[in-house]
């Protein structure tokens, strides 16, 4: 029994993280709403430099054999710096589905080259959400209908773009017809494979959750430190303290889980529904209260679209809404809870029974 | 990252789970809050010394079994799971007794850890005072030295289990001319010891869980003194760490507690009417859930190298606000029985919710007040401007 990530984890993490830092600022975010994609090839190219497309990809595609919970501390860092690119659409969702249909699928195992090498971004689409991110820059998309999950070129659906509140998230409804040729798999197959889709793309999407509710506290601290009213910071305040404490409360507690999470997927998958719901919610209810208090403590200049506040803001409350909002992961919870059958109780942490 | 047990976790759990399985008793003991019930309890905790089971994590010369902390959660897990009874010593074993293996001398280890492992000697904690509570800096209580004797006068109070423990770990002012947190010193005493009155306070429940403490002219020998001279607010700041970090609450706790209101719900779902109860409880163990996790990977941290500090203040609020709750949950359900006492007629079945109740009310004031813990987290962990 170790809790902890691994030296190796540590130290990729922290140079994932100095280059996040240096390369994605808020004055890099805010261009980046100007452009026509929102999207840009030399970032895309730093990305795919520090192996992150390739990382999850199997090493028999030119990967480097990863494992989600590898990824997840560098999704939290996606998350604290808004990253305003679908790298995890394509690396913690796409790129595990294509890793378990590549055996039988030569199209899988073809667009996993593609993608470790930096030359493929998928988009994909779940009933959750209806919506899919940033279909305009993918090269293919995954899209599921009933039990089949199918692979579309972008030239191939129509796109209806659906503007979003957060600019940096390009959002769009899709028109597609599916033939047997761009069915990757259907029935039971299908069906899983759908349910990973969605745990995936909720676990992604918590971890950018933590990392959002981190960024929020880290800058509104300091503008408490710097902001005077009544002749000192405006921080030395009990009842803002109080506020940004309990921010931190459920910003620690939501860590535990998350980890858990991202270890479930590949070593306890009869039990990564649970955690991962459990992940979803509790980063959400961090990163929704966070914002609530840091706009708070900003005062009116929180208000503003001048204050990088609201980049991160925007952020958190739309995320927390996708890959299935809090109800849709408490309740998937409760079901199992509330089954007179559902093993619970001290012992029962890290049993091996669901 | 490795979150599955090794074989020998796994023995140990085993273990303990017959030990206790065969050791229980047969009929659950009464509160230690009476003096009936304070022996039984006594007498338990020297049946888990016999067992080698009174503290596992501490070495086995003094009556331990050397385990790491991941061990010590899987014992607490087993403990909270067979409802075994609480811990009457639990401010010796949890608080005193990793401060002794810090800070003690060789003899003082000898002379206090066994004895305290065996249940023969039950401690108090005596720090409040009647103008001292957040403000612990604010002591006045004398410890004077004359020679190799330190001549104690002025009170405590709040002291858990002072009405019937055996000793008392205090923090007094040694240095008559100092301020605040210098010149304090953690000196033992002795209850029986002459110049030494135990008032006994009732609570809540109406039972006597903690008392005051008036010391006239008490003589206790320099030896009883643990640390330095004047180094009594370093002594207790970590013994705070302890009992806010990890030690006085286990996630094992909770997490009994959170199955416990998922059986009372299923027992009372045909009547209830009021839709958020349920969210209460999947929330409920949610948080015990995530509060168990979170102690695993600090214990992993720590068994690493690591150390716990203004963290602990984090996991104080969590525990105690989340216990607060689910005993909030739990009074919901019962509805109107709720208010019961045990021996009413229609109180059958409703468990010692009530009473859990009504401690749980003094979680979020105990082991320093949450809103002094809110402080810390902005000040020490966020960085923000104490003026
Ligand atoms: C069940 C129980 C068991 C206890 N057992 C022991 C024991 O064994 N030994 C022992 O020494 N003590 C014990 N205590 C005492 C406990 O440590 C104190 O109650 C606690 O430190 C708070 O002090 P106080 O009660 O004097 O409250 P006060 O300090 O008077 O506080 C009252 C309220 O004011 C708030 N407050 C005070 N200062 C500030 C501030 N700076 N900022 C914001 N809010 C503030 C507090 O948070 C609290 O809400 C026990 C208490 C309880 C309830």
């Amino acid at each position: 029994m170790d809790f902890t990530f691994t030296k190796d984890q540590q130290l990729y993490h922290d140079s994932v993280k100095r280059f996040l830092t240096a390369k994605v600022t808020t004055e890099y975010i805010r261009q980046s709403w100007a452009s026509h994609t929102g999207s840009s090839a030399k970032l895309w190219q730093g990305l795919v430099e520090l192996g992150l497309t390739a990382m999850l990809v199997p090493k028999a595609y030119q990967g480097l054999g990863m494992k989600l919970l590898d990824f997840i501390l560098l999704a939290q860092e996606c998350g604290r710096v808004a990253l305003p690119e679908p790298l995890l659409e394509t690396t913690m969702v796409a790129t595990p589905i294509l890793g378990t249909l590549a055996e039988k699928d030569p199209r899988c195992r073809s667009l996993l080259h593609k993608i470790a090498a930096g030359e493929a971004r998928i988009a994909v689409l779940h009933t959750v959400n209806n919506l899919i991110s940033d279909a305009h820059n993918a090269d293919w998309l995954l899209l599921p209908k009933s039990d089949q999950l199918h692979l579309l070129a972008r030239d191939q659906v129509r796109l209806t773009a659906q503007a979003s509140i957060d600019p940096s998230r390009r959002l769009f409804t899709v028109e597609w017809q599916g033939s047997s040729e761009t069915c990757l798999t259907s029935g039971t197959e299908g069906v899983a494979l759908l349910a990973f889709i969605l745990n995936c793309g909720a676990l992604a999407t918590a971890a950018q959750l933590l990392g959002l509710a981190e960024a929020m506290l880290a800058m509104t601290v300091q503008y408490t430190i710097d902001r005077q009213q009544f002749g000192r910071p405006i921080g030395a305040n009990q009842a803002l303290k109080h506020h940004l404490a309990n921010c931190a409360v459920a910003t620690e507690f939501a860590k535990a889980p998350l980890y858990r999470a991202a270890y479930t997927v590949s070593q306890r998958p009869s039990q990564a529904d649970l955690a991962i719901s459990h992940a979803k919610v509790a980063a959400g209810e961090a990163a929704v209260l966070t914002a609530k208090h840091c706009i708070q403590a900003h005062g009116a200049m929180g208000y503003t679209w001048e204050c990088d506040l609201h980049i991160f803001m925007k952020r958190a409350w739309t995320l927390d809404k996708f890959w299935g909002p809090a109800g849709f992961h408490k309740n998937r919870l409760r079901l199992w809870l509330m089954d007179t059958k559902a093993k619970i109780g001290a012992d029962q942490t890290f049993s091996t029974q669901s | 990252m490795d979150l599955e047990y090794t074989a020998e976790q796994k023995k140990f759990r085993q273990e303990v789970r017959r030990w206790l399985a065969d050791h229980m008793p047969a009929e659950p003991l009464q509160s230690f809050d009476t003096d009936t019930g304070f022996k039984q309890h006594r007498r338990w905790e020297k049946t888990l010394a016999e067992g080698n089971f009174a503290m596992v994590t501490w070495p086995q010369k003094y009556g331990g079994r050397g385990c790491n902390l991941i061990e010590w959660l899987i014992f607490e897990e087993e403990y909270y799971r067979a409802r075994a009874p609480l811990r009457v010593n639990q401010n010796g074993i949890f608080l005193l007794g990793p401060t002794l293996m810090e800070y003690g001398t060789s003899a003082q280890k000898t002379r206090y850890l066994t004895p305290m492992a065996k249940g023969e000697e039950i401690w108090a904690q005596g720090w409040s005072e009647p103008g001292a509570g957040s403000d612990m800096a604010a002591i006045r209580c004398k410890a004077t030295r004359t020679g190799d004797t330190y001549v104690i006068n002025g009170q405590k109070t709040w002291s858990t289990r002072a009405a019937f423990a055996d000793w008392v770990f205090c923090i007094f002012r040694t240095d008559p001319d100092s301020l605040r947190h210098h010149g304090l010193s953690f000196i033992l005493v002795p209850l029986n010891a002459s110049g030494v009155t135990v008032r006994p306070i009732r609570q809540l429940n109406g039972l006597t869980g903690f008392a005051e403490i008036f010391f006239d002219d008490v003589q206790v020998p320099v030896e009883n003194r643990l640390g330095e001279e004047g180094q009594g607010w370093q002594v207790a700041m970590a013994t705070a760490g302890f009992e806010r970090g990890l030690m006085l609450r286990s996630p094992a706790r909770f997490q009994e507690t959170a199955k416990q209101l998922v059986e009372l719900y299923h027992s009372h779902r045909n009547d209830i009417l009021d839709l958020s109860i349920e969210d209460a409880v999947v929330k409920s163990f949610m948080d015990a859930e995530a509060y168990a996790l979170s102690t695993y990977q600090t214990a992993s941290r720590l068994i690493k190298g690591g150390k716990i500090g203004s963290e602990s203040s984090l996991n104080k609020i969590f525990w105690s606000e989340l216990d607060q709750r689910m005993h909030e949950t739990a009074m919901s359900i019962l509805a109107s029985r709720a208010e019961l006492l045990p021996h009413a007629p229609a109180a059958e079945n409703v468990g010692n919710w009530l009473d859990d109740f009504l401690f749980a009310q003094s979680g979020p004031i105990y082991a320093g007040a949450n809103e002094i813990q809110r402080n810390i987290i902005a000040e020490r962990l966020l960085g923000m401007p104490r003026k």
